[in-house]
């Protein structure tokens, strides 16, 4: 009963953040007057985004990294083969020719967003319906080519234990990486060249017949699917998958002796953190509006196992608050540190370009070393705990009056 | 101790946090209160000063420098304006340019100058179409980065149009019948550049053996001989700087004997310097050739030498690159073209941007429909390698269909 | 004939200063069962210091400065960033080695601003040489002896003196060797003295032969070093030394084929799917003892 009293207030707490989201985003269209850093085109939204994209991802690895106790770094991996999923089902027909322009158009002559198209119209709300219909089954299927692909690489993989795992699935991203870029397979993946064209977060932005914005969904969109997903994650974890995941992790022969398969858990767990990291590479796509396989190289994945160490490895929310706060700085807060400054007459020494970085790798070096368990730990942010406090401190002074 | 350091450490990382906000908070603030009726103008410089790229986004980023310091105002309506150059880093890389982009928006600006690097741009580009903010490029030679976005010009003439002219330089130069091409793999400007080698050479009756190494390669010597040893009459290698400079290392300890094509990347000191005192022969295609505009050359030379900075930036000595030539240009067609808007306002100067012509040092600058640069001229160099300067060699243009 | 001996030569010694790098790998694996991959960096480290010291000093005083400063920046990395995390599980200081890798490539990318930097001429081996019709530098036949005097060394240094006494015991059980007596920490020391010292010697050799050096040079080369140590089984110094060198000799094979074949792109990816098949099949190793708790 407690339980799902939490969980419903956890539900309300996540809806009211979306919704935020979308108040946020439209505040300009609302009140004209409001400061520069809340126009759409401001920085801040576009950390929101990349932050949705990379919270999302970041919270698969953990999955996979801290509930389950398998270091796997084949992230980047993955959300390839997703980026590239989504990018080569979505892109419309007819800018197929432009798009492949060094091979002569593309292998796969069909998009699933003219595909609805046809079904459902192609103009005004039909159009609209078509094109998100034809994202979301994109985005699954982009998570299930990712989530396939880890399962034939699993079989063999998953025996190794920890470095070497690490170690092979490395190898295995850059393989990925290298097959994609070939040029002999230029009429599926488009080769070094980029693929473009797709619908991205923008294109969920709803526009009235003379082309104005009514209602701006550009950060709402990776903001609800990246939660969704989450969510399923968070569900995962609490149910008896989980407590099996999170059995191996603390010792697996106990596991095994309790009865818990190793093999099917730890090939479960890597499936679904892969099949996630899939669909974050699709949203990943959308954000920089391209998918180029140039983007996902090892260094990404370091980042992300970075802010998975920063949030607290065995923590959900821990991954998501520190993906936002990393973000925000590598992207936006710290970017003064790469110009010179001047307070009054004196001039800043040391600052200049790449600065930024030095030091964002100088908190990160701290942040390892002496908060080696992360902003959280392995706890969590308990929304329910949360609003039941506040909900009984007010019925409290309601009483008292 | 530990509790000493972690709190050390929390105030040292809220007041980063806390500098960080600040002056964002200002720029914002300013940026409202001056961007519109002010009396300056600010103009987003979209380069690359970290990464692959870093090398040659410097360079581009000194011309538009160099071009500020000579011309720091503007006269629109009567009145005198300050151009402010606001950079800002877009790390060479796709998935920091987005936010780089944004950036510059946030700040206000009336225009974009960049990217050098064609992928940076096609990943920007939307966050300036969004924004109604025109861009244009100074070195990005894909054909995607203008086709389908109207905000995004450029200056530069494309990666089909420089192949074109490589080809046939190549078979009137050399009477070069097979050709070994060599591009890094995943890399667009590269095999973009390779690809459209290959279609006009072969069309002309020549033979095109292509191949590619992987990122962060630095063994180049297997990849020359081969090209030996297949009987190459060129070897033309289109990629990124710290690869051509490897190249160029390998090449002179191998006695390779076979002439070099490069493209505009190949354009500069680093990789000059790597020829000095061998046997090589090198020519590139590039925008500009030193001795096109002597009140140019003279001015950026002194402008390098006199200011630390910008001597590191152009790798330590006063070597003028072409992107740099295509920095100062890109720099005087904004201000025509916020002369010919009439305002600071970035609608107009987007609507204002086609019709601006400008004859600059690298040659006389107008747009086409798509926001191409009209050009039909490329420089070919070559490697003087006995004193480390660059050759005129000859003013190639397309073949006809160009 | 001529291209045969002209990639087996590349082959040999970029297979030779893998090795360098890969002893040090194998050395820190086998006592702190820790990939350490800011060994790769440390080695892009040694190379820059390499350019900046021989700008200003005559050679013989720069390149033993090199390999001084470099086993002290190998010491220092140890000392703050593995020894304090001696206790916490094997995964963190493995995020703490990529953070100390992250943080030496952004200051190598502020300090050289991002510019590719050339490696000096270093007179001798940057000389060329011809070798049975083709020509090439002197380092590439200098490298595979300088790896067999070294690797000669360092087994003395292991099976006879005392300080390769406990490096042994320390590899073989740490826990016990701690108890008999043996300073763990002065051995993971003398460990990463020995590994960076080889790592300045190796930037040498393999950047006379490459001379461009940018922030991200080490990476690549580190990790083919690291799979070659795994093939070579971990732990065992001959056993990385020979899977350097096939490694090496693999890669320049797969570059050097036809074109036509369009191939040579995978020679990196081909690394790695060694990797993952000798993980599988063989996970000691060449050489590996067969010890049940390392796979």
């Amino acid at each position: 009963m407690e339980k799902k009293k939490r969980s419903f207030s956890a539900l309300i707490c996540v809806a009211v953040l979306l919704l935020f989201v979308v108040f946020l985003e439209n505040l300009s269209a609302i009140f004209p007057q409001v400061p520069q850093v809340f126009m759409p085109t401001s920085p801040l939204f576009t950390v929101l985004k990349k932050a949705a994209v990379y919270s999302l991802v970041a919270v698969s690895m953990n999955l996979l990294n801290g509930f389950t106790g398998l270091f796997s770094l084949g992230q980047a991996g993955f959300m390839l083969l997703g980026a590239y999923t989504y990018a080569i089902l979505t892109v419309p027909t007819a800018m197929k020719d432009q798009v492949y322009y060094l091979f002569e158009g593309c292998a796969f002559d069909f998009s699933l967003v003219d595909m609805f198209g046809g079904i459902f119209g192609s103009e005004g709300a039909g159009g609209a319906f078509s094109m998100v219909l034809g994202c979301l089954v994109a985005l699954i299927l982009a998570g299930a080519v990712a989530g396939f692909f880890a399962y034939l690489i699993g079989i063999p993989v998953l025996r190794l234990k920890s470095d070497y795992l690490a170690i092979a699935t490395l190898g295995f991203a850059e393989i990925l990486r290298a097959i994609f870029q070939w040029q002999k397979l230029g009429k599926i993946t488009n080769g070094a060249n980029m693929i473009k064209g797709f619908p991205t977060f923008s294109s969920f932005n709803i526009t009235n017949s003379s082309g104005v914005e009514v209602l701006r969904l550009s950060t709402f969109v990776p903001f609800l699917i990246s939660s969704i997903c989450i969510t399923v994650i968070v569900l995962l974890i609490n149910s008896s998958y989980g407590r099996a995941f999170k059995s191996i992790r603390d010792d697996e022969v106990a596991a095994e002796a309790m009865g818990v398969s190793l093999f099917k858990h730890k090939m479960l767990s890597f499936v679904i953190s892969s099949f996630f990291a899939g669909v974050g590479g699709a949203l990943f796509a959308m954000y920089v509006a391209n998918a180029q396989a140039k983007a996902f190289t090892s260094v990404m994945t370091y980042e992300i196992l970075l802010i998975v160490v920063i949030g607290g490895i065995g923590s959900v929310s821990g991954s998501v608050l520190a993906t936002f706060l990393y973000v925000a700085c590598s992207e936006w807060w710290l970017r003064f540190l790469d110009s010179e400054q001047y307070i009054g007459s004196f001039k800043v020494p040391l600052l200049r370009n790449g600065f930024r970085m030095v030091v964002f790798s100088v908190v990160i070096m701290i942040i390892v070393l002496f908060f080696s368990q992360g902003i959280m730990g392995n706890h969590e942010i308990n929304l329910g705990a949360l609003i039941d406090k506040i909900t009984r401190r007010s019925k409290r002074s309601e009483r008292k009056q | 101790m530990k509790k000493i350091v972690a709190l050390a450490m929390a105030v040292i990382v809220t007041s980063l946090t806390a500098c960080g906000a600040a002056p964002a908070a200002q720029g914002g603030d300013a940026a409202s209160s001056t961007g519109a009726a002010g009396d300056t103008i600010r103009i987003g410089v979209f380069e690359p000063s970290t990464g692959d790229s870093a090398s040659g986004g410097k360079k581009e980023i000194l011309g538009m420098q160099y071009a500020n310091s000579e011309t720091p105002t503007v006269e629109v309506g009567g009145k005198t304006y300050n151009v402010e150059l606001v950079m800002a880093d877009n790390g060479s890389s796709a998935d920091k340019a987005p936010s780089a982009a944004s950036e510059l928006v946030g700040k206000d600006v009336s225009l974009v100058l960049g990217s050098y690097g064609s992928g940076v741009s096609m990943a920007g580009g939307p966050k300036f179409e969004e924004a109604g903010l025109a861009a244009i490029g100074v070195t990005c030679t894909n054909p995607n980065v203008t086709a389908g976005n109207d905000y995004y010009f450029r200056i530069c003439f494309l990666d089909n149009f420089q192949a074109d002219v490589l080809a046939n330089f190549a078979m009137d130069k050399f009477s070069a019948k097979k050709a070994y091409c060599l591009g890094e793999n995943g890399n667009e400007y590269d095999q973009g550049l390779v690809v459209f080698f290959k279609q006009v050479f072969e069309a002309a009756g020549g033979e095109v053996i292509t191949d590619s190494f992987p990122t962060n390669n630095s063994d180049f010597t297997s990849y020359l001989n081969k090209a030996k040893s297949e009987g190459a009459d060129v070897i033309f290698t289109p990629v990124s700087i710290a690869y051509a400079k490897q190249i160029m290392e390998q090449a002179a300890s191998l006695d390779i004997g076979i002439p070099f094509l490069g493209s505009d990347t190949l354009d500069d000191n680093m990789v000059l310097e790597a020829t000095k005192d061998t046997n090589l022969q090198l020519y590139v295609s590039t925008f500009y050739q030193e001795g096109g505009s002597e009140v140019f050359d003279k001015g950026i030379k002194d402008y390098i030498n006199s200011n630390s900075d910008a001597m590191t930036a152009n790798g330590g000595n006063d070597t003028i690159s072409a992107v740099t030539a295509m920095g100062y240009d890109a720099y005087y067609v904004a201000l025509e073209a916020i002369k010919a808007a009439g305002s600071g306002d970035k609608g107009a100067i987007k609507a204002a941007i086609p019709g601006v012509k400008y004859d600059g040092v690298s040659g006389s600058i107008a747009f086409d429909s798509i926001g191409d640069a009209v050009r039909d001229t490329a420089y070919i160099k070559t490697a003087d390698t006995a004193t480390g300067t660059w050759a005129f060699e000859k003013v190639q243009t397309g073949s006809a269909s160009n | 004939m001529e291209y045969v001996i002209s990639v087996m030569l590349s082959g040999i010694s970029v297979g030779g200063q893998y090795a360098l790098i890969a002893i040090g790998y194998t050395l820190v694996y086998g006592i702190l069962r820790l990939i350490n991959f800011a060994h790769g960096d440390v080695f892009m480290v040694a190379g820059l210091m390499g350019i900046y010291f021989t700008a200003t000093l005559p050679i013989g005083v720069a390149l033993p400065l090199v390999i001084i400063l470099t086993v002290v920046l190998g010491f220092t990395i140890e000392r703050a960033a593995y020894k304090p995390l001696r206790s916490a599980p094997r995964m963190s200081v493995m995020i703490s080695a990529i953070g100390v890798s992250y943080l030496l490539q952004n200051t190598a990318t502020y300090v050289t601003g991002g510019q590719p930097m050339t490696y000096p001429d270093l007179r001798l081996l940057s000389n060329t040489v011809n070798v049975a019709g083709t020509q090439t530098k002197w380092v590439v036949i200098v490298t595979p002896f300088l790896v067999l005097i070294l690797v000669f060394a360092l087994t003395l240094l292991i099976n006879k003196t005392k300080v390769g006494m406990a490096m042994r015991a320390v590899s073989k059980d740490f826990e016990t060797s701690r108890l008999m007596g043996v300073r763990i920490n002065r051995v993971i020391s003398a460990t990463f003295i020995v590994g960076s010292a080889l790592a300045a010697v190796g930037s040498i050799l393999f950047f006379t032969n490459y001379p461009a050096i940018t922030p991200t040079a080490g990476a690549m080369p580190g990790l083919k070093a690291f799979v070659a140590a795994v093939f070579g089984g971990i732990g065992s110094i001959p056993g990385a030394v020979i899977g350097a060198f096939l490694i090496g000799i693999c890669e320049t094979i797969i570059k050097g084929l036809p074109s036509s074949w369009d191939v040579s792109v995978f020679s990196d990816a081909f690394t790695f799917a060694l990797l993952i098949i000798i993980l599988i099949f063989k996970p000691q190793g060449l050489f590996g003892e067969a010890a049940t708790d390392k796979v």
